[in-house]
C-alpha cells in the first residue's frame, strides 16, 4: 500500500530544531530527520528513546574479561601449568599480575568491536548497502523532515511554511 | 557572600579537641624502654590482636635482615636479639609520628593536588569550571596551615625527636654503604631547603592567583586574567618538577634503600583524585546550602567524570608499579611489596578495591554522576582509600607489623581533618563564591553537558 510523506526542507539547523518543536507541538509524527552533521539536540526535540549501546559494551567487556580469564586459567594453570622462569602457576591468583595487560586488552577489544558491530546491526550499515536518503542535498547542506500524510495536506503544508521550509515536497512511497 | 556556619564551625573545633586528645593517647602510651616494648607486644599477641603468630615471627626475621645490615653485618647473636628489640620499640614509637605524618600530609595532599586541579584549569581556559574557582581557591587556602605542619614533622624529624626517617641518623648512615651513598642528596640540610622551596613555591602561586582572581572581579579589562594564566602554566611545569621530587623526600625517602621511577606519577594520582574529590565534596556541599545557585548537574557530572577517569589512572600507576616489580622480582626492590603483602594483605587490597572497583563500578554510569548522593558517597569511599594508600606508603617503614588503625590514627585525621574543615571554609568567607567577571564565566553559567 502506498503510503504519503511530505518532505520540508530547511537549510540551517536552527530554524530546522525549531521547527522539529512546532511539528511536535501539533502531535504531527516526524517519521525521520535528515541531517548533513548531528544536531544538538535533535534527538531530544524529537523525543527520540535514548541509546543503550553503552549498556551492550559494558557487556561486551564483561564477556571479553570473562573470556580471558577462562582461556590464560585453561592454558597456563590446568593445562600445562609449566614452571616459565620462576612465575607461580599453581594457581590464577598466584600468576594474576602476568594475566592483567591480556585481560584488560580483551576487555576492551570486546567491548570496542562489539559494540561498534551492534551499532552497524542495529543501524543496518554494511558495504554496498543501498543510500537512503532521499535527497543527495541531504548530505551538504539541507535538512529534511519527513512527515507522515494523514488527513488535512493543506494545514500541513501551511504549518511546515511558516516553521521556515525552503521547499516542501509531497512523495508517494 | 558565604557565611561560616555555626554548626559546621563547632564541628570542626570538636574534630580537632577530639583529635589532639587522641594523638595526646598515641603519644603516652607509645613506650619509652625497649621492656615495655616487649611487654606491649607479649599483651596485645594475648589478646589475639596480632593476627597471624607464625607469619608475624617469620617477618620479624626478614625485618631484622634489614636492621642487622644496617647496624653492620658483623652482628653477634646476642646483638641480634638486641637489635631486634631496639628496633620494635623504635617501631612502636614512632607510630604516633606516622600516625601524625600521614594525616598530615594526607589533608595537605587534598589542597595541593586542588591546586593543581586549578591550575590545569587555569591554563586550559577550561570553559566549565570558573564558577567553582572560589570553591577551588577556598580549598587551596588550607596549603598554609597544612605546608607548616609538614615543616614542622620535617624539622622534629631532623631534630631527632622521632624515627621516620631512617637516613636522618647518623649512626645508621655510618654503618650503611647505601645510604652514605645516598648522603649528597639525603642530608638533613638540603632536605629541609628543598621542603621550604617547595612549600614556598606552591603557596606563592596559590597566593598570587588567588590575587589575580580577586582582581579580575574590580577590573575594567581582562589583564589580570591574562597574567593569571601565565602564572598558572609556570607553576604546573614547577609543580611537576617539584611533585616529584617531594614525593622522593616525604614519601620513599622514609624507604631509604628502595627506589621506584615512577613514584611521583603514583603520589600525583593520588593527590589528583583526592584533590577533585574534594572539591565535588565541598561544591555539593556548599551548593546544598544554597551558595552556588548556577552550579548545576553538569558540573557535578564533569568532576565525577575526573574522579572516574583519574582514580584509574591512580590504578593504572598502581598496578604499573606493583606489576613490574613484582614481575622481575628483583630482591632489592621486591622487599617493599613483600612487606605490605605479608604485614599489609587487606589494607593492601582493600585499597585497591576503595580507589579501583567501586569507582569504576559506581561511576560508570552518566546518570549515576548527576546523582549527589551518589558522588558524594563514591567521594567518602575515596578519600578514605586515598588515606589508606598514604598509610601505605609511610606505615610498612616505619611502624612495621606493629600497626594498627587505633586511637593514635583516627585521632589524628580527626584533628587534620577539623583543621582542614575549619580552615578551608574560613577562607570561602573572604570572598564572594561566584566569580563575577572572569571571560569565561557565563559559559561556565550556562555549561550543559
Amino acid at each position: 500500500m502506498a503510503s504519503k510523506v511530505i518532505q520540508a526542507y530547511y537549510d540551517d539547523d536552527d530554524v530546522l530544531m525549531h521547527a522539529v518543536k512546532k511539528v511536535k507541538a501539533a502531535r504531527h509524527h516526524i517519521e525521520e530527520v535528515y541531517c548533513p552533521f548531528p544536531v544538538h539536540g535533535l534527538d531530544k526535540a524529537m523525543g527520540l528513546a535514548p541509546t543503550r549501546i553503552a549498556i551492550t559494551s559494558f557487556m561486551y567487556g564483561c564477556l571479553g574479561l570473562t573470556v580471558a580469564i577462562v582461556m590464560m586459567n585453561y592454558i597456563m594453570i590446568q593445562d600445562w601449568p609449566q614452571d616459565i622462569g620462576g612465575k607461580p602457576s599453581f594457581s590464577y591468583i598466584e600468576n594474576m599480575p602476568a594475566f592483567v595487560p591480556v585481560m584488560f586488552e580483551m576487555t576492551v577489544f570486546f567491548a570496542a568491536h562489539l559494540m561498534v558491530i551492534t551499532f552497524y546491526l542495529r543501524s543496518r550499515l554494511w558495504p554496498f548497502k543501498k543510500a537512503e536518503n532521499p535527497d543527495p542535498r541531504s548530505t551538504d547542506d539541507h535538512f529534511i523532515m519527513e512527515i507522515e500524510l494523514h488527513g488535512d495536506e493543506a494545514a500541513l503544508t501551511d504549518l511546515l511554511r511558516e516553521t521556515g521550509a525552503v521547499e516542501i515536497n509531497r512523495v508517494e512511497k | 557572600m558565604y557565611t561560616f556556619s555555626n554548626r559546621l564551625k563547632i564541628g570542626s573545633v570538636i574534630l580537632m579537641a577530639l583529635g589532639l586528645m587522641g594523638m595526646a593517647i598515641g603519644f603516652i602510651s607509645a613506650p619509652s624502654t625497649v621492656e615495655e616494648a616487649k611487654a606491649m607486644v607479649a599483651a596485645s599477641h594475648d589478646d589475639g590482636h596480632g593476627g597471624g603468630h607464625e607469619a608475624a615471627a617469620q617477618t620479624h626475621e626478614t625485618t631484622s635482615y634489614d636492621s642487622t645490615t644496617e647496624h653492620g653485618a658483623a652482628a653477634q647473636d646476642a646483638d641480634h636479639s638486641l637489635d631486634h628489640d631496639e628496633h620494635l620499640l623504635h617501631q612502636l614509637q614512632n607510630r604516633p609520628w606516622s600516625a601524625i605524618y600521614i594525616a598530615a600530609f594526607f589533608f595537605f595532599m587534598l589542597a595541593l593536588g586542588t591546586l593543581a586541579f586549578y591550575a590545569v584549569q587555569r591554563a586550559a581556559q577550561a570553559g566549565w569550571s570558573p564558577l567553582l574557582f572560589r570553591v577551588m581557591e577556598g580549598i587551596t587556602a588550607y596549603l598554609v596551615p597544612g605546608g607548616i605542619a609538614i615543616f614542622v614533622i620535617l624539622v622534629l624529624s631532623v631534630l631527632h625527636m622521632n624515627h621516620l626517617f631512617v637516613w636522618m641518623d647518623a649512626e645508621t648512615v655510618a654503618h650503611d654503604e647505601l645510604l652514605q651513598g645516598k648522603a649528597g642528596y639525603l642530608n638533613p640540610t638540603f632536605f629541609l631547603i628543598r621542603a621550604a622551596v617547595f612549600l614556598g613555591g606552591w603557596i606563592a602561586y596559590r597566593e598570587v592567583s588567588r590575587r589575580l582572581s580577586l582582581a579580575q572581579d574590580e577590573a575594567n579589562d581582562n589583564s589580570n586574567f591574562i597574567k593569571n594564566f601565565r602564572w598558572s602554566a609556570g607553576f604546573l611545569v614547577f609543580y611537576l618538577v617539584t611533585e616529584s621530587i617531594m614525593s622522593w623526600d616525604w614519601i620513599m625517602s622514609v624507604d631509604p634503600h628502595w627506589f621506584s621511577t615512577l613514584f611521583g606519577w603514583y603520589v600525583f594520582a593520588s593527590m589528583f583524585v583526592s584533590g577533585i574529590t574534594t572539591i565535588a565534596l565541598v561544591t555539593i556541599y556548599l551548593k546544598s546550602r544554597g551558595y552556588l545557585p548556577d552550579v548545576n548537574d553538569s558540573h557535578i557530572h564533569d568532576l565525577g567524570k575526573f574522579m572516574f577517569g583519574i582514580s584509574i589512572f591512580w590504578t593504572y600507576l598502581w598496578f604499573g608499579q606493583f606489576m613490574l616489580i613484582w614481575y622481575a622480582d628483583i630482591p632489592e626492590e621486591v622487599t617493599y611489596f613483600v612487606t605490605r603483602i605479608e604485614d599489609f594483605k587487606l589494607p593492601f587490597f582493600g585499597m585497591v578495591a576503595m580507589n579501583f572497583l567501586f569507582p569504576l563500578l559506581v561511576l560508570m554510569n552518566s546518570d549515576y554522576k548527576r546523582i549527589n548522593w551518589f558522588v558524594v558517597m563514591t567521594g567518602i569511599v575515596v578519600l578514605l582509600g586515598h588515606y589508606l594508600d598514604v598509610y601505605l606508603m609511610i606505615t610498612p617503614a616505619t611502624v612495621g607489623d606493629q600497626w594498627y588503625i587505633g586511637v593514635p590514627e583516627i585521632g589524628a585525621v580527626l584533628f587534620f581533618g577539623g583543621a582542614f574543615i575549619f580552615w578551608i571554609f574560613r577562607a570561602m568567607t573572604k570572598a564572594p563564591l561566584q566569580p563575577t567577571r572572569n571571560p569565561f564565566i557565563e559559559e561556565s553559567r550556562q555549561f550543559h553537558y
